[in-house]
């Protein structure tokens, strides 16, 4: 009780400074936040090819400004030049309100993310927040829930197929994967005891929520990529069966929208993943005991807080130039039947554990022996599981729901005979001949 | 037992925190927001005038199957007059799921936030509703609703 006041007063003195805001000042930060997002696009797209292209042995983009730096600058420019095409069938005014619904609310998430402690601005007292709502987690999780009317609207409205289904899959992916991330949030919110995105990083002063709730933010990492439709869950846009998914039928700056939504919306919820597991802008553990915290005041948290954010957003590139695309079916069953289970049983774990050690007396030495054995338990209980579909899928040949068969997964591919004479060889020969045989003549020979 | 003196002290908490934070902070509460509404200001107005400008700065050239619906070259089939098409069964299925689960979160967000003033009869009531919601989804399971093909 004594904790939770002493929380409710910081957070009163939090959110009164930014409430005494002169207005000026507000629309400064507004003005900022929204730069930043846009400036974090162009960076994103620019580091994501950049690093993608390293991964995959190429140079990627290095002709336009230092070091390739300003080539998301040169396609922004030269998209707003395009010309715009409207498909006949779609329905126009829907189709133009699309890409507006889809880049609103991807801003307005930014505002409750705290950047950084008190600093003085032209000599104004404030925090490196816009706003600190007492439902700041809910703002973020309602504004990415609601980006994806865009994309099922412009879906909808293009009057086309593929980006109808891609819509509907956005729409279905972003609901089953918010399930899972609201309930890693919930864990979060249970040990900060409030929902104001200040607070939680306040609450993580003595130990960063990401150790303490290790379940709970890996289950936030998986569905915050899986919210935000990027690779290896990009099932809304995958070019190899649905073109450009819900965007196929946009061009020119309404697509530059749909663009800059998506990125936002990937620094949002890497923010948000650094406020709720990563400490926010506190000083990682050495630098924290520098002297005596001073890394923790003033303008440096804004350091920590971004190294940290664009630790994620590597993290976001890293899995798309390493992963595949899941297919639809996995997709969801990895949603609704692992990651809602286990995030909901991990929520009754950690509230059952914090309602029994602040309400019932018992020992944590008890809370370990009954954990274990529910541990047991349960690993008994998933033995049973598996061992029926074993016994079903046996002597079944692997065919997909929809009838189409798929080849099996251990088929051997048979191996190639080798071949000696090297490749240029080969070629000089067939010039000389003039043979367009040239290649059978050299598999005859070896 | 004690159940109904450390729920009655559980809503006291709640109540008097409540009250707390109104006569701190001396704002109705709406006025918090503004800030946001100013920032979604600003970016609506970037988006709105980026969809309006970009029409009148672009080239324009007439081409009939520019406007016909892309279908990767082949020509388009048939379509409704306005949208895309009917939407399979199976997506408002997943809707619905949804729904139960998000109605579920709303409620453990509160809870969340007062857990340790609602303490051990908090967890069971919490608890006994996650198992009534629980239920339900199990049935969808075994009857094979969350399967995709």
């Amino acid at each position: 009780m004594n904790r939770m006041n002493m929380l409710l007063a910081q957070e009163q003195t939090r959110a009164e400074v930014l409430a005494d805001d002169p207005l000026w000042l507000v629309l400064l930060k507004a003005v900022v936040l929204f730069a930043f997002g846009v400036v974090m696009t162009l960076f994103m797209i620019n580091w994501e090819r950049k690093v993608v292209g390293r991964m995959q042995h190429r140079p990627g983009p290095n002709r336009n400004g230092p070091g390739g730096w300003l080539q998301s600058l040169a396609d922004g420019l030269k998209l707003a030049f395009k010309e715009e095409v409207i498909p006949t069938s779609a329905d126009r005014k829907v189709y133009w309100m699309a890409p507006v619904i889809s880049t609103i609310p991807a801003f307005t998430a930014f505002s409750v993310i705290p950047w950084g402690p008190e600093v003085s601005i032209f000599g104004e007292r404030t925090y490196l927040q816009l706003v600190d709502l007492p439902v700041g987690a809910l703002v973020v999780l309602a504004a990415a829930a609601i980006g994806v009317y865009g994309i099922v609207l412009g879906g909808w409205a293009s009057g086309s197929p593929y980006p109808l289904l891609g819509a509907l899959r956005s729409a279905a992916q972003v609901i089953s994967y918010e399930i899972a991330m609201g309930f890693a949030i919930v864990s979060v919110v249970l040990y900060a005891q409030s929902l104001s995105t200040g607070d939680i990083v306040d609450a993580q002063r003595n130990g960063w929520f990401a150790l303490l709730l290790l379940p709970s933010f890996i289950i936030y990492v998986v569905s915050m990529v899986g919210e935000t439709n990027r690779a290896p869950f990009d099932l809304p846009e995958a070019e190899s069966e649905l073109v450009g998914g819900f965007h196929t039928e946009y061009s020119s700056l309404k697509f530059a929208l749909f663009f800059l939504a998506e990125y936002v919306n990937m620094v949002v919820v890497s923010a948000f993943a650094t406020t709720l597991f990563l400490g926010g802008y506190m000083a990682p553990w050495p630098l924290s005991a520098i002297g005596d915290g001073v890394l923790n005041t003033g303008w440096w948290p804004l350091i920590w807080f971004i190294a940290k954010m664009l630790l994620f957003l590597f993290v976001y590139i890293w899995l798309r130039g390493t992963l595949p695309r899941l297919r639809y079916d996995q997709f969801m069953r990895l949603g609704w039947k692992v990651l809602v289970p286990i995030s909901l049983g991990w929520f009754v774990i950690v509230a059952g554990i914090r309602a029994i050690r602040t309400d019932g007396g018992v020992s944590t030495t008890q809370i370990l022996i009954v954990g274990a054995v529910a541990i047991v338990i349960i690993v008994l209980l998933s033995l049973l599981i598996p061992e029926k579909q074993v016994a079903e899928d046996a002597n079944k040949i692997p065919v997909t729901g929809s009838g189409y068969p798929v080849p099996p997964m251990d088929l051997q591919v048979p191996t190639k005979p080798r071949r000696k004479v090297s490749a240029g060889k080969s070629a000089t020969r067939s010039e000389l001949t003039g043979s367009t045989t040239g290649k059978e003549a050299d598999d005859g020979n070896v | 037992m004690l159940v109904p003196d450390t729920a009655r002290l559980g809503a006291d908490a709640i109540v008097a925190s409540g009250q707390l934070a109104q006569s701190e902070s001396g704002m109705t509460g709406l006025e918090s927001y503004v800030p946001l509404i100013l920032l979604i200001a600003v970016a609506g107005a970037f988006a709105v005038f980026s969809v309006t400008v970009a029409p009148l700065v672009g080239p324009r050239r007439y081409n009939k199957a520019k406007l016909d619906p892309y279908e990767c070259g082949i020509e388009p089939s048939p379509q409704p007059v306005v949208g895309g098409g009917r939407v399979p069964v199976k997506f408002y299925l997943t809707g619905m799921l949804f729904i139960l689960f998000d109605i579920e979160m709303v409620f453990l967000y509160p809870y969340a936030v007062a857990a340790d003033s609602v303490g051990l009869f908090g967890f069971v009531s919490v608890f006994i509703f996650i198992v009534a919601i629980t239920i339900p989804y199990i049935y969808e399971w075994l009857r094979g609703g969350l399967e995709w093909d």
